[in-house]
């Protein structure tokens, strides 16, 4: 479905791998309900699939078994094609990227040496080792010359984080393990990470299974959700846009909340859905005209707008008494609204200012359109097909 | 019991006058004898540091077996906690009619001593590294052995050497009784002369500062193989 790109010198992707569990199973002796009960779901290479759910639903157990961390007691796990159960454990483990939450760094040694673990048990030549750990801190966002001789605790929490992600990708497998990474972080850098975590991934295009218990990121970040209740059961599994509108079930409907309209608005920004024309008015424009143009448009009063088409605010009626437009003003040009916004974030804008609709501008400031919660109730009407995932959504901007 | 322990040889102090002559701490004495303390010293030294060095290696070892099969580390505890309980002199004679007088005795009575201490340290070392470190390094694809020497053991090394370094300190002051078992070392010195103070002073306080020396030199050694612990702010 998506191309990997054509150039890109960070990372020349090893081809992500398809991921497919086949009724796999994970039962702990002596406890009544599995840990995983046949769980059944593939995921398509290059993309992002979540595993979200209640505490003790099995969702980091399911994970965990793909890289042998925990071995199946039936089922089975494929990795392009070939059973996890054929391989030694530690060979399959490199060739797949492992993240969690707690991090794990190695105190002991360097944030180069660190990154380059996988490397250097694959027998790399020290060069290409250095070549590599420099590379992937600048895809990090760190500065190399800075990090690399740095010990794990002289770094922040956010650093230490990005480095895990480093490690993890440091062998360029094509299929990676996170577990909750961004779950220790606070939540205005965990925002951030997850925004650079989905600009990295349009670049490296790898196969990832994601595991968090908050819906919210879970929508933000994957491709396709798995939802899974207790006893490993799955519950779901579909893109994001279908999980809010057509939950299968009450427990999905629960979990994902009552504020599944407003998540999925979350999922559109401003330039994805038809805006009204907005009437722009200049100063000193004829006041025939003016009237031609609010005919022809949804809106009762006309915009102003400065020579670089930039709004000034809503004119009155008294601006138009005259033969020319007048600045009499009724309200301002509030909110501003900008292309880029995301459709929640649009509407939250339009209820604080207690008002129907509001001015969208692009990136210049000059208007674009005019939003108003009329346009949010039709966004939701789309079909969830044509709704980009979180994950598409951060690499179009 | 009419077994010699040891030979004390009560020193011959005839010719001396005044201070010496009344036991006291007299520096003139001491600037003209501290020759007849280096063997002794050189004795000590060399006792101290082959009965370390062995219980290292069992108690390590010992440690990584316990590592391994946890369940042994209960009969380990449990054996070398008795001996380290044993009062060494008592081990020295029991020791007597297997291994006869001389420095094999001593070093047997010694490395039993050392046994608990390292082998606790470098077990707690190893249970203190962290669960997320050692799930990360399995994780990336670490066999269980590079974990062991390339994570948990050097994770481990403050607690190891810290054990080493209380190891030693005990054992310099135990091989002060090395005498008893025929082994020489500075205990043979104090006992021979123990009322006259210049000579325990100086025996004695070259047993404190080997000790001290000793005790240096290993957290310097641990303090150049663990830079990364004085990283942490």
């Amino acid at each position: 479905m998506t191309q990997p790109p054509a150039s890109d010198k960070a990372s020349t992707p090893d081809a992500a791998a398809g991921l497919e569990f086949r009724e796999a199973t994970k039962a702990y002796p002596g406890q009544g309900q599995p840990a995983v009960d046949r769980l059944s779901l593939s995921v398509p290479a290059g993309e992002i699939c979540v595993l979200v759910g209640p505490s003790g639903c099995g969702k980091t157990t399911a994970m965990r078994m793909v890289n042998r961390m925990i071995d199946l007691t039936s089922g089975d796990i494929l990795i392009d094609g070939r059973s996890v159960k054929e391989r030694g454990p530690a060979e399959l483990r490199r060739e797949i990227g492992y993240a969690i939450q707690q991090i794990g760094l190695f105190p002991h040694i360097t944030v180069s040496e660190n990154i380059a673990t996988v490397p250097k048990l694959l027998g790399w030549k020290p060069d290409r080792i250095r070549d590599r750990v420099d590379e992937l801190l600048e895809l990090v966002s760190l500065d190399p010359t800075e990090t690399r001789d740095r010990y794990p605790a002289q770094l922040s929490g956010g650093q230490r984080q990005r480095i895990g992600v480093a490690r993890a990708l440091a062998a360029d497998p094509p299929l990676m393990l996170m577990d909750e990474p961004f779950g220790a972080i606070d939540p205005i850098n965990r925002e951030r990470l997850q925004n650079e975590f989905l600009r990295l991934q349009s670049e490296i295009r790898k196969t990832i299974v994601f595991v968090t218990h908050d819906i919210d990121e879970a929508i933000k970040m994957g491709d396709r959700i798995a939802i899974l209740k207790k006893g490993g059961v799955l519950a779901q599994f579909a893109p994001p846009a279908e999980l809010l509108m057509f939950p299968a079930d009450k427990f999905v409907e629960d979990f994902v909340g009552a504020d599944r309209a407003l998540k999925r608005l979350a999922l559109q920004r401003v330039r994805d859905v038809d805006l009204w024309t907005a009437p722009v008015v200049r100063v000193g424009e004829a006041v025939a005209e003016v009237r031609a143009k609010l005919a022809d448009s949804d809106l009762r009063y006309p915009l102003l707008v400065d020579a670089e088409q930039r709004p000034l605010g809503w004119l009155s009626e008294e601006a138009l008494r005259g033969e020319r437009v007048q600045e009499v003003l009724r309200s301002p040009a509030e909110p501003l609204l900008d292309l880029d916004d995301v459709l929640r974030d649009a509407l939250s804008d339009l209820l604080q200012h207690e008002t129907q609709y509001g001015p969208v501008v692009d990136a210049n400031g000059r208007v674009a359109g005019v939003l108003s919660v009329e346009i949010l109730g039709q966004a939701l009407q789309v079909e969830p097909e044509a709704v980009p995932s979180g994950a598409d959504l951060a690499t179009r901007s | 019991m009419s077994v010699p322990l040891a030979q004390v040889q009560l020193r011959d102090r005839s010719g001396d006058t005044g201070c010496v002559s009344n036991n006291g701490f007299c520096p003139d004495w001491i600037a003209d004898n501290y020759q007849r303390y280096q063997d002794p010293l050189i004795e000590h030294i060399v006792l101290t540091l082959i009965s370390v060095a062995i219980g290292f290696a069992i108690a390590f070892s010992l440690a990584l077996l316990a590592h391994r099969r946890r369940w042994l580390a209960g009969p380990i505890v449990q054996v070398t906690g008795i001996l380290y309980t044993l009062p060494s002199l008592a081990v020295f004679f029991l020791l007597l009619p297997l291994t006869g007088r001389g420095r094999t005795t001593a070093v047997i009575a010694l490395v039993s001593y050392t046994l608990l201490i390292i082998f606790r340290n470098v077990r707690t070392g190893l249970d203190n590294v962290p669960a997320e470190t050692r799930d990360a390094a399995r994780g990336v694809g670490l066999t269980d052995r590079q974990l062991l020497w390339r994570v948990e053991l050097p994770l481990a090394l403050p607690e190891i050497m810290a054990g080493l370094r209380i190891a030693t300190t005990t054992t310099v002051g135990l091989a002060t009784l090395a005498f008893f078992a025929g082994a020489g070392g500075l205990g043979g010195e104090i006992f021979a002369d123990v009322n006259f103070k210049s000579n325990v002073v100086v025996a004695g306080g070259l047993c404190v500062l080997l000790a001290a020396a000793l005790d240096l030199l290993i957290l310097l050694a641990q303090r150049l193989a663990t830079p990364w612990a004085r990283a942490a702010r």
